[in-house]
């Protein structure tokens, strides 16, 4: 048994001497548990993503103007695998003169789901119009298991719509800041000097200024005759010009205790050029605690993408992400009666817990050399 | 001492200059300038065309005929004799606008800072020494979320929960009957009264992250020898904590305080707009939102010399707590 159980070790320990870095970083990643939680999460709302057709009940930008503000609705009966729900009664409240929705018990509709609803194209390529659930009824009537905006919107239609724009402004606000970061702080490290001091004193500037003042006046400044597409990169960009510096001074950090190490010297001695020391040498040793730091600027992105479209500045309508949905909830008595409204902040505060999980796990199983268990 | 103080404040100067620069690229970007949104208006009202010949006299009257780093000097000359002109939209001057919303703002940050150290402090060095306790593990989780949750939204939800449990609205600085008074002691009582929530909710970020440095920095400190033979020696525990790891483990801490406060000016922005505070964030977004590009510039410069003026002193509190770094600089 002993011996067994010594062999094993043994065996064990072969392995990490043997495994590459990469299966490393993967080992020490799985050990934080909260970090393994939040990738799985944050698949999900790739996922989602990638297939907000798909997903989506109704048209997001379809207005019922009837059912506005309608509550959630409850799917009854899923634990005996007959999903259904109600019919919504609308009737005028008297006293407010506002619409009232409630549940009209006595018509009942069946939730299917791979219905056929409106036609759309699948990853842009495939024209289809598969659901994932709906309901049928002879009048087309509605059904919101979210509950609908001030102009009769389904909200969870746009939810799946906006976490697309609000998860690709995340990723290509972070490409941006990425090469901004890298190829700034790499010749500001790698060059020193008095390149390396004028980027230095740039980034002090940018950290030294409120960021989000400077945000919405530069948004301000988008033309208000740009289409979607145009606004999208434009505030993409504006928010990666100020947010590049963080990941700047990672890799002039990391470059300046490498340029130090024998076996770069090593290298150099031996002939390589300044390109394979940087890219065949160095870049390996600190990929996995860019990828760390990349995770974390992901959310600050989404943040600042959200602050701003919530403030009015950033995305406009027609364009869904989570913060222009969120435009809804300033009225704060407007949430105290309708509290769903304020569901995409939730997705929000998950998608951006889940970032700074991963990140976390990440930057500690980025050196897995490293001492610390 | 002084020498550190004179060389800090040598390093602000080409920073309120680039700083003044941006400000003034941005209220000068929009197309046109004050004497063509004057003239429209005129010309709207008189319903009377206005020539070119009285266009360009006017233009000479208020210096827009000069090339621009001349106007940009001019103004730079004037907002350094804190004279920052006349609102076009407001017909009112910046000044005038901005006097009390600039001690609003600073009084907010005050608090919030306030609030985040006699908080943070404790609460990192207790979960460091209390290394995986319960305490521990809520400070621990407290400041995921409170990193995590954008204050904004935060602030949303706590006045929707607020609203629900019957408690009425929590936005604003003032009581209505104390809006438009002047100062007194009742009204700056009433202030006091209104300031602690936005403070917190201001806070969450700041101690949350300040919390995980003071408790990571203690951690590093207390496995060092001189801690085991200050406890060796028979001194109690607490004692040796706070004379000895603490004052090091704070050092970092200071240090950060700078950087702490363009992310607070940022937070307060957003959160005085969902709070309706009268603060210098929210008449920025105003003001950006009717084109009212002088008054935007202007402010965004005030709150960028109020960080710089922030850090300055942060700096020089650091260095006045800190030997090294007067030395090292």
């Amino acid at each position: 048994m002993a011996e067994a159980a010594a062999l094993r070790t043994q065996t064990e320990e072969e392995d990490i001497y043997l495994a590459p870095q990469w299966k490393l970083v993967w080992w020490r990643f799985k050990k934080h548990r909260l970090a393994v939680v939040a990738a799985v999460l944050l698949s999900f709302f790739f996922l989602i993503a990638l297939f907000p057709n798909f997903l989506s009940i109704h048209d997001p930008k379809i207005t019922h103007g009837k059912d506005s503000l309608v509550g959630p609705q409850r799917i009854n009966g899923l634990w005996r695998f007959d999903p259904f729900v109600y019919d919504l009664k609308t009737v005028r409240n008297e006293e407010t003169f506002a619409l009232d929705h409630t549940p009209d018990k006595d018509t009942k509709f069946p939730v299917k789901f791979f219905i056929s609803g409106q036609e759309y194209k699948l990853l842009w390529l495939f024209k289809t119009d598969i659901h994932l659930m709906g309901i049928e009824t002879e009048d087309g009537r509605p059904f919101y298991p979210l509950g609908t905006d001030r102009l009769g919107r389904d909200i969870w239609s746009r939810i799946v719509h906006a976490i697309r724009i609000s998860l690709s402004i995340g990723m290509v606000g972070m490409l941006i800041s990425l090469i901004l970061g890298v190829v700034l702080g790499g010749v500001s490290g790698y060059a020193g000097g008095w390149l390396d001091v004028l980027i230095q004193r740039l980034i002090e500037f940018i950290i030294s200024i409120p960021t989000l003042p400077l945000w919405i006046m530069l948004a301000a400044l988008v033309p208000s005759s740009w289409g979607i597409v145009q606004v999208y990169f434009a505030i993409t960009t504006i928010i990666a010009l100020l947010g590049w510096t963080g990941m700047a001074r990672v890799v002039r950090g990391r470059f300046l205790s490498l340029r130090e190490e024998e076996f770069i010297t090593a290298a150099r001695l031996a002939g390589a050029r300044e390109g394979r020391i940087i890219f065949r040498h160095m870049l390996p040793s600190f990929i996995s605690h860019i990828i760390a730091s990349v995770t974390l600027s992901v959310p600050a992105v989404i943040i600042a993408e959200t602050a701003l479209s919530f403030l009015g500045v950033g995305l406009r309508p027609p364009a869904i992400s989570l913060g222009v949905m969120l435009v809804e909830a300033q009225n704060v008595r407007s949430i105290a009666l309708t509290p769903w409204v304020l569901v995409p902040g939730l997705i929000v505060i998950i998608i951006i817990l889940s970032f700074n999980f991963i990140g976390d796990g990440l930057r500690d199983a980025a050196d897995p050399y490293g001492g610390r268990g | 001492m002084l020498q550190f103080a004179i060389r800090r404040l040598l390093i602000i100067i080409p920073l309120l200059f680039l700083i003044s620069a941006t400000s003034f690229a941005i209220l000068q970007a929009p197309p046109g300038d004050y004497v063509t949104s004057y003239l429209a208006r005129v010309s709207m009202q008189q319903g009377f065309p206005v020539t070119k010949e009285e266009e360009n006299a006017l233009r000479r009257q208020y210096g827009l005929d000069q090339p621009i780093y001349m106007q940009y000097l001019k103004w730079l000359g004037k907002v350094l004799r804190g004279d920052f002109g006349l609102s076009t939209a407001r017909e009112a001057p910046v000044n005038q606008l901005v006097k009390d919303r600039l001690l609003m703002t600073v009084s907010l940050s005050f608090v919030t800072i306030l609030f985040v150290w006699t908080l943070a402090i404790p609460i990192g060095v207790v979960s460091a020494v209390k290394q995986y306790s319960i305490l521990d593990y809520i400070a621990t989780f407290a400041a995921y979320i409170g990193v995590g949750t954008p204050n904004f939204l935060l602030a949303l939800a706590i006045m929707w929960v607020v609203l629900d449990l019957g408690g009425g609205y929590i936005g604003g600085l003032f009581s209505p009957e104390y809006m438009n008074a002047p100062w007194s002691w009742a009204r700056v009582l009433d202030v006091l009264k209104h300031i602690w929530i936005p403070a917190i909710i201001l806070g969450t970020d700041g101690m949350a992250g300040l919390t995980r440095i003071v408790r990571a920095n203690m951690l590093d400190e207390l496995h060092k020898p001189y801690v085991l033979t200050a406890l060796a020696k028979g001194l109690p525990i607490w004692r040796v904590i706070l004379k000895y790891p603490m004052r090091t483990a704070l050092n970092p801490f200071f240090s950060g305080i700078g950087y702490a406060l363009p992310q607070l000016f940022s937070g307060a922005t957003i959160l005085g707009v969902v709070l309706g505070l009268p603060i210098i964030g929210p008449l920025l977004l105003e003001a950006t939102l009717e084109e009212d590009m002088l008054l935007a510039g202007s402010l965004l410069f005030i709150l960028a010399g109020l960080t710089l003026i922030g850090t300055l002193v942060s700096d020089l509190i650091l260095a006045w707590a800190d030997p090294r770094i007067r030395i090292e600089g």
